[in-house]
């Protein structure tokens, strides 16, 4: 049986492994379900990561690389490919994937690590039609630094999270037009830092207490028409203007991927990296939404120590 | 020369190929869309009506108690998603009491089982989650939800796998009478029938039109929806109407087949045929509506909007019949609501209609009147254990909302109607239905498609014709061209 395993093998995943076999755990699974680990770091080519950890500006990858070579200074296990499709209680772990075909793994302790979602179009109740050409900014970030293609050429942002507006500006690079950023709140979303130098150094125009009341187009997004909105949030009659667009990323908000625990009926409390079911941690994105991949890091490495205090005292016990 | 042109893919043009496809007949169903189930049926209730609300003695009040009866032994038979939650008709006043009786009695007339008037709290017990304000409800327990896509692909599928031809991306534009039968001159090359089955839906009367005098004319009318989260799904069991008006049904809350919750539709006259676009009035009405039955729906979770078409014609009934002077070519036509849950009936009455006008009918013995499928998600631990060491691509999970394998969409793609798009794979195989609308397996998916059709990235259609995903590669380092 594991003494831990982490589902999830991004930033948190791999520090909260890390930080259980720095406290004496040994027998470590950490399961991924991509082709490799880092997480949402691998599509993250553009730098900012680590000042605070490494005290070094690094990009996504390389942040990531610097804990999977700490990791192969260890005996932790990984399994990538291979999907977490349910958890209990009582702390076993349903895998899919091919490394071990279909398995149900029982574990002294979990970690949880499964990172965050994008806000899809849906919950923002956008009317209009249902084209092709709208994605969630991630997923435009994997199309262009993963896999090599462009989604769109004449680009309108929904929202400034930070994933938005560094899409603002790899969008521009790889020579696409972003012809608006625009934002509900009166103020942006993401981190200032990322307004400055992804749409201010490229001329794009923040629309802030602005929205996109209707989506055109039958096929491919021909128009996103954008309204003004008032102190509720409602769009205001007549002020609204059309822009000829063939895409529509949003970037709107990102969500905890809890299903897992949820369904097993594990309750999360957003400030706790303890669940309520003993042995069964929380860390990374997956607890809340963090801006900073430096901070998460210390989290999981938290969490990854209060995992082996507590497979190292039910050990004392037995 | 094929014995018979089904023109149209929807429920109704698939039922008909479906039973048809029982007999020693060669048949060739064009539809014009690059799948099947585009049209109407695609966007509705997906709520095979029990039957209690058409006029006695009308077709729809005949076809829509057998067809109701006929869907449920389909569901079985052809591994279609259904539930069989039944229904109740919500009244709030003294007045729309009043309309129950009527309900009540024209159900019984239409021979609609197990018909009863509840009192407010009965029904409050039942669905707890319901308005206070209800005074009383008709309950239907005969009433069903089934996934519309899949039943119309059940029966299309059955129907090649009897032979039947699908040809897609094959629209009918034009017909012309020859020697014992018709010519009809599609975008790709001319097919000629000895007998045509008119099933186009909202574009019947144009099809109508190629061979007879104009007899009738359909009028688009947009219905528009809210489909919520699974953790909405289970604020209600059953199909929760209110009492009809005129304008139909009206907006009715419902439980999916996949445990999704679903508010809608309006009833609003639509620009053209093609226009399914949602409106903030239409969605903003649906929710108010809505939340007179179910008061504390929380729409926030909503994952997307759509809207259908239906076609309302200017009769007060389905038109099935033999086109005025057209011999063996059969008008489907003004196939409204409730149109999926008649279908196989109407499907069983163009077969005799096509025998009237002189078409042999003779059953084969080979008739394959069966279809299963693997569905990973629904499988126990045990099963998938095995399923996974058998065949490996089952245990790869593609969409991580729906839990859709790698191996269960390969098997769509070996299928006989197999997708041609993202959204063909996820009607099939409901990857990217779920809270994250493909925003995870999109990718995945695409990549599937491209390997399987041997085509770009770039050339992978996110639904219909000309919606491409992607637009071109990114930049290359010329150094790197080779
Ligand atoms: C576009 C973008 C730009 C950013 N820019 C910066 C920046 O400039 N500087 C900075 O410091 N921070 C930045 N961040 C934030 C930082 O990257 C994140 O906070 C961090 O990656 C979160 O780590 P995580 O491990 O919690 O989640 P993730 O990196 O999302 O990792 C979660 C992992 O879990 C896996 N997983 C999920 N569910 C399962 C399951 N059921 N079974 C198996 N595996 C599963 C996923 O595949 C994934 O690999 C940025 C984030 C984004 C998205
Ligand atoms: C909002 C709404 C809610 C509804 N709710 C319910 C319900 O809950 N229960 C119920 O029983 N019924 C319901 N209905 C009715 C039901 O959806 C329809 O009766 C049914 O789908 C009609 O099927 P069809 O095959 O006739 O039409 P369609 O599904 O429209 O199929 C017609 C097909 O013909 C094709 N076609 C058109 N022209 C050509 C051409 N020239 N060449 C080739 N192909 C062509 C189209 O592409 C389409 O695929 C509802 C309808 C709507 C709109």
């Amino acid at each position: 049986m594991h003494e831990l395993i982490v589902i999830g093998g991004g930033p948190a995943g791999l520090a909260a492994a890390y930080g259980a076999w720095r406290d004496g755990l040994r027998k470590i699974l950490i399961i991924e379900r991509d082709k490799e680990l880092g997480g949402i770091l691998n599509q993250c080519i553009h730098t900012g990561f680590g000042l605070e950890y490494f005290k070094e500006e690094l990009t996504g990858p390389e942040y990531a690389g610097r804990f999977i070579k700490l990791l192969q200074t260890t005996q932790i296990e990984t399994a990538l490919d291979t999907m977490a499709l349910k958890i209990t209680r009582s702390r076993e772990v349903h895998a899919s994937g091919k490394q071990f075909g279909y398995a149900v793994l029982p574990a002294k302790s979990v970690i949880l690590a499964m990172g965050c979602r994008e806000r899809a179009l849906g919950s923002l109740g956008i009317p209009g039609t249902r084209p092709a050409g709208i994605f969630t900014a991630g997923t435009a970030q994997r199309y262009i630094n993963i896999e090599g293609f462009m989604p769109g050429k004449r680009v309108v942002i929904l929202g400034s999270g930070d994933v938005g507006l560094i899409m603002a500006r790899r969008m521009t690079l790889e020579g696409a037009e972003v012809l608006a950023c625009v934002e509900i709140m009166p103020k942006p979303g993401g981190l200032l830092r990322n307004v400055v130098q992804c749409l201010h150094d490229f001329n794009i125009p923040l629309y802030l207490s602005h929205t996109i009341t209707e989506i055109r187009g039958s096929k491919r997004v021909e128009q996103a028409v954008v309204s003004k909105v008032d102190e509720k949030r409602q769009a205001v009659k007549g002020t609204g203007f059309a822009v000829d667009c063939d895409t529509i990323l949003l970037s709107a908000g990102l969500i905890p991927e809890i299903e897992l625990p949820t369904a097993a009926g594990i309750k999360i409390d957003p400030k706790n990296i303890e669940t309520s079911a003993p042995g069964v941690f929380i860390c990374g994105n997956a607890l809340r939404v963090h801006d900073i991949v430096d901070n998460v890091t210390t989290e999981a490495l938290r969490a990854g120590s209060a995992a082996a205090a507590f497979v190292l005292s039910e050990k004392i016990h037995d | 020369m094929v014995d018979v042109v089904i023109i149209g893919c929807g429920i109704v043009g698939a039922a008909a190929a479906y039973e048809l496809s029982r007999y020693k007949l060669n048949i060739t169903v064009l539809e014009r869309e690059n799948d099947v189930a585009m049209g109407s049926t695609k966007a509705n209730s997906a709520v095979i009506h029990a039957g209690y609300d058409p006029e006695p003695g009308s077709l729809m009040a005949r076809l829509n108690a057998e067809g109701a009866r006929l869907a449920d032994e389909l569901c079985d038979k052809l591994d279609i998603p259904h539930k069989h939650c039944g229904a109740l008709v919500l009244a709030f006043s003294k007045r729309e009491e009043l309309l129950l009786e009527r309900l009540l009695q024209n159900g019984i007339k239409n021979g609609v089982p197990d018909l009863r008037i509840l009192p407010r709290e009965l029904v409050l017990e039942m669905e707890p989650n319901l308005s206070g304000e209800v005074a009383a409800a008709l309950h239907v327990p005969s009433t069903m939800v089934v996934d519309p896509w899949e039943y119309t692909l059940a029966l299309a599928e059955t129907a090649v796998r009897n032979g039947a031809e699908i040809r897609l991306e094959c629209p009918a534009e034009g017909i012309t009478r020859i020697p014992g039968g018709y010519r009809i001159h599609t975008g790709k090359g001319d097919v000629e029938a000895r007998t045509v089955i008119n099933a186009a839906g909202l574009y019947a009367d144009k099809i109508h039109n190629m061979v007879s005098e104009p007899a009738f004319t359909i009028m688009p009318v947009k219905g528009e929806y809210y489909l919520l989260d699974k953790n909405e799904g289970a604020r209600i069991s059953q199909v929760i109407f209110q009492c009809p008006t005129e304008e139909g049904k009206g907006v009715l809350v419902a439980p999916t087949v996949h445990g999704n919750l679903i508010a809608g539709p309006n009833y609003v006259p639509s620009k053209d045929c093609g226009d399914f676009a949602t409106t903030a009035g239409g969605l903003a009405f649906v929710m108010k509506t809505a939340r007179k039955s179910v008061p504390e729906i929380n729409f926030d979770a909503n994952i997307r909007n759509f809207a259908g078409n239906r076609a309302i014609s200017d009769y007060n009934d389905f038109i099935i019949s033999e086109a005025k002077g057209a011999k063996g070519f059969i008008d489907l036509a003004g196939i409204k609501s409730p149109g999926l849950s008649a279908a196989p009936a109407i499907a069983k009455m163009a077969a005799g209609l096509l025998t009237a006008a002189g078409l042999h009918l003779t059953l084969k013995d080979n008739f394959v009147d069966k279809r299963k499928r693997i569905r990973f998600l629904e499988l126990t631990p045990d099963e998938r254990k095995a399923l996974v060491a058998a065949d490996p691509a089952y245990g790869q999970v593609i969409c991580r909302c729906e839990t859709v394998t790698e191996g269960e969409i390969r098997d769509a793609l070996q299928s006989p109607v197999p997708p041609r798009s993202i959204d063909g794979v996820k009607r099939r195989r409901g990857a990217g239905m779920g809270r994250c609308q493909g925003g995870f397996c999109g990718p995945r998916v695409l990549e599937l498609l491209a390997a399987h059709y041997k085509r770009h990235f770039t050339e992978v259609l996110q639904d219909g014709a000309g919606s491409h995903v992607l637009v071109s590669e990114t930049k290359r380092n010329p150094l790197c061209m080779n």
